[in-house]
């Protein structure tokens, strides 16, 4: 029988990472129901909500015209196209069918906008390009009046507002759901994984130390939302028309930060769940309103005031503007330092609970 | 040179909310010597779990104290796990991998050399299965995947708790042999087991535990001896008169029923010579006492699988 000597600590220790890291790494890889929920679940919502929010990215806004409206008359049709209705009756009724993304009403001087109801960004989306179309006419209007005059012309940038196309708008927000839910739900069912099957028990009987195999499985996780943002970003990108800012790269550790905030969170309700569709159950009741008031899918800015309030305790929002601001408007990463610094709090804040209430009896 | 496992006076109770509290070990004191096949036989829920990972170290006793190869399993220490091999009651394996990848992960773990791997699992006649997910294997095939893991560190010290539960008996009797050559190669082994057939074929040494306590730790043939129990010598009703029956007795027990006659004797041989010669042989059964007999003496209770 041959007693191997035991190995440098330290050597020993990075070894087993490694090994530990391939065997989890392998064995998410083969996991069709993670890769789905990493990879492909993200990417189906974009193009579902990419469409439900109007294809807006490179076609038209759909305006209807309510009788005579001459503004329109100067519509440059790549940007519009228009549809003309009776009255507004029939308008309104178009709109909250979906039909169209505003309608307009002009009475003299008067440039009435009605942007949809129903769908909320391709609503605004249409009515900032009426707004700026009515500018225009404005400003040749004036030109017209007073040649020579000098008029001042609002230079609107391609990413700001009114013409923030739907993808740039929704691509950040869909990014930190998916990063979201797979660290949430990731987190809950390895927990209640071990519970079951006892593999965290039987590797705390091996040399490896424990720290080092939830470190392994942490790193995973890790890498694992790593990848999920490349891969999102380029399809998004490549096959939705999203501009990438060249600060997009700061996105990786926005998101890095963002899993162990989810991890945190994932650890707490494995914590409490005992079984796997409990755990799944409990991270939905806890990512569903986290996505809802956090601005992922439709701007706080057109929720209720309460809405807005509680989001502030949704890490979520936090990196959803963090991710905005980075990769569609494309400020620096100082600019969103108070979401990280938030992001690293909550993070913080949830691991020590999950430390402090978790029963390692259980595993 | 330490004994392989001291431990005196272990007791744990668990406190649920629902069952109350459940003195699950309760003053269990044993010593396992280096190269020993150790038992440890009870009905479910003596508490051969709860001792075992007392001793192994994956839960603090309420009181009592643990020397694993002259010491203390808490806290965890990479000498000391190196030297030890567990295996779980349930099999503990990383999802989605294949036999040959789980048991180089876990060689990885415990250093092992790489073609120590392959060797284990050529020894739990695994090697053609190799390429197949652990979620994939029988039953009989993880638990021995599942012992293959923990004699890839060359333990000197194997704990295996049940391993033989809920196999077919074909399968059950090959992880015999697998456990006796692990015991021949100079390891010591720390068995549990709720079947006595088990114990009694295998171990060294059997501590009988039942709620909570080591009734009593003997040799399985120990054990019987101690009983001085009578031998049960079965035969069919009809070939004897009632009066042979009684000469044949010789003043021991024996009970007659519509069916079978139950003759206990302390000498066998004479009395099963006798009943050659008078040609009274038909539904012959020869039943010596057995750990069963023991477990019903010991505690009081009869066995009950
Ligand atoms: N984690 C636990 N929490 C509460 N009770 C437990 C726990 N584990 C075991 N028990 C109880 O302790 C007793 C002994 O269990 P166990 O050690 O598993 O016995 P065995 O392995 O002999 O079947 C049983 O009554 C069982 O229900
Ligand atoms: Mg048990």
């Amino acid at each position: 029988m041959s007693l191997g000597a035991v190995r440098e600590p330290r050597q020993a220790r990075s070894k087993a990472y490694v090994s530990l890291v391939k065997a989890l790494g392998r064995g998410w890889l083969r996991d069709r129901s993670q890769v789905f929920f990493t990879v492909l679940l993200p990417l189906m919502f974009m193009v579902l909500l990419a469409s439900v929010f109007g294809s807006t990215g490179d076609s038209a806004s759909r305006v209807l015209a309510v009788g005579e409206v001459p503004v329109l008359d100067d519509a440059d049709p790549e940007d519009f196209t228009v549809t003309a209705v009776a009255d507004l009756d029939e308008a309104m009724l178009m709109l909250r069918e979906g039909d169209a993304d505003a309608a307009v009403v002009q009475e003299g001087d008067t440039v009435r906008i009605y942007p949809s109801p129903t769908s909320q960004t391709s609503g605004s989306i249409a009515a900032g390009n009426l707004s700026a179309l009515v500018d225009n006419v404005n400003v040749e209007v004036l030109s017209a009046a007073a040649p020579g005059a000098p008029v001042l012309e609002a230079e609107v940038e391609e990413a700001d507002g009114g013409g923030l196309r739907a993808i740039q708008y929704l691509a950040p927000g869909i990014l930190a759901w998916g990063v979201a839910i797979s660290g949430v739900f990731g987190a809950a069912g390895t927990i209640v994984d071990w519970k079951r099957d006892k593999l965290l028990r039987r590797l705390r009987l091996t040399p490896a130390s424990v720290k080092t195999f939830l470190g392994a499985k942490v790193s995973v996780n890790l890498l694992v939302a790593v990848g999920q943002t490349v891969v999102f970003l380029a399809v998004a990108a490549l096959g939705f028309g999203l501009e990438l800012s060249g600060w997009s790269w700061f996105a990786v550790p926005l998101v890095l930060l963002g899993t162990l905030a989810f991890l945190a969170i994932g650890v707490v309700i494995g914590g409490i769940a005992q079984t796997s569709p409990g755990a799944a159950g409990l991270s939905n009741l806890v990512t569903m309103p986290m996505a809802f008031v956090s601005g992922a899918f439709w701007p706080l800015a057109l929720s209720p005031t309460w809405v807005q309030w509680i989001s502030y305790l949704s890490p979520m929002r936090y990196l959803n503007e963090a991710l905005q601001s980075v990769v569609v408007y494309g400020s620096p990463p100082v600019t969103v330092l108070p979401q990280l610094g938030f992001l690293a709090a909550f993070a913080a804040i949830v691991a020590v609970v999950a430390w402090k209430t978790f029963k390692f009896d259980e595993l | 040179m330490d004994a392989a496992i001291e431990v005196a006076d272990l007791r744990k109770t668990y406190r649920g909310r629902r069952t109350g509290e459940i003195r699950a070990v309760d003053g269990v004191s044993f010593r396992v010597e280096r190269g020993e096949f150790f038992g440890i036989l009870g009905p479910n829920g003596a508490g051969k779990t709860t001792t075992l990972e007392i001793v192994e170290g994956l839960r603090k006793p309420d009181s009592g104290t643990v020397r694993l190869l002259g010491r203390s399993p808490w806290p965890h220490s990479p000498e000391l796990t190196g030297r030890v091999g567990v295996q779980l009651q349930a099999s503990a394996f990383f999802e989605f991998l294949t036999a040959r990848e789980q048991i180089e992960t876990f060689a990885e773990l415990y250093g092992a050399a790489k073609g120590r791997a392959a060797e284990m699992l050529d020894l739990v006649g695994l090697a053609e299965h190799a390429n197949v997910r652990c979620e994939k294997l029988s039953g009989g095939q993880q638990q021995r995947l599942s012992i293959a893991c923990t004699l890839v560190g060359d333990p000197e010290l194997v704990f295996l708790d049940e391993p033989t539960a809920a196999l077919d008996p074909q399968a059950r009797r090959n992880l015999w042999d697998l456990m006796r050559a692990i015991n021949a190669e100079g390891r010591t082994v720390v068995l549990t087991t709720h079947y006595m057939e088990e114990a009694e074929a295998l171990c060294d040494r059997v501590a009988i535990m039942d709620s909570g306590k080591i009734r009593a730790v003997d040799s399985p043939a120990g054990f019987v001896r101690g009983l001085d129990a009578p031998t049960r010598v079965t035969v069919a009703a009809g070939q004897l008169t009632d009066e042979r029956v009684k000469e044949l007795a010789a003043g021991e027990h024996v009970a007659e029923g519509p069916n079978a006659i139950v003759f206990e004797t302390r000498d066998p041989r004479k009395l099963l010579t006798a009943l050659a010669s008078d040609g009274a042989l038909e539904g012959l059964a020869v039943r010596t006492a057995n750990l069963e007999d023991v477990f019903l003496h010991v505690t009081g209770r009869e066995w009950r699988e």
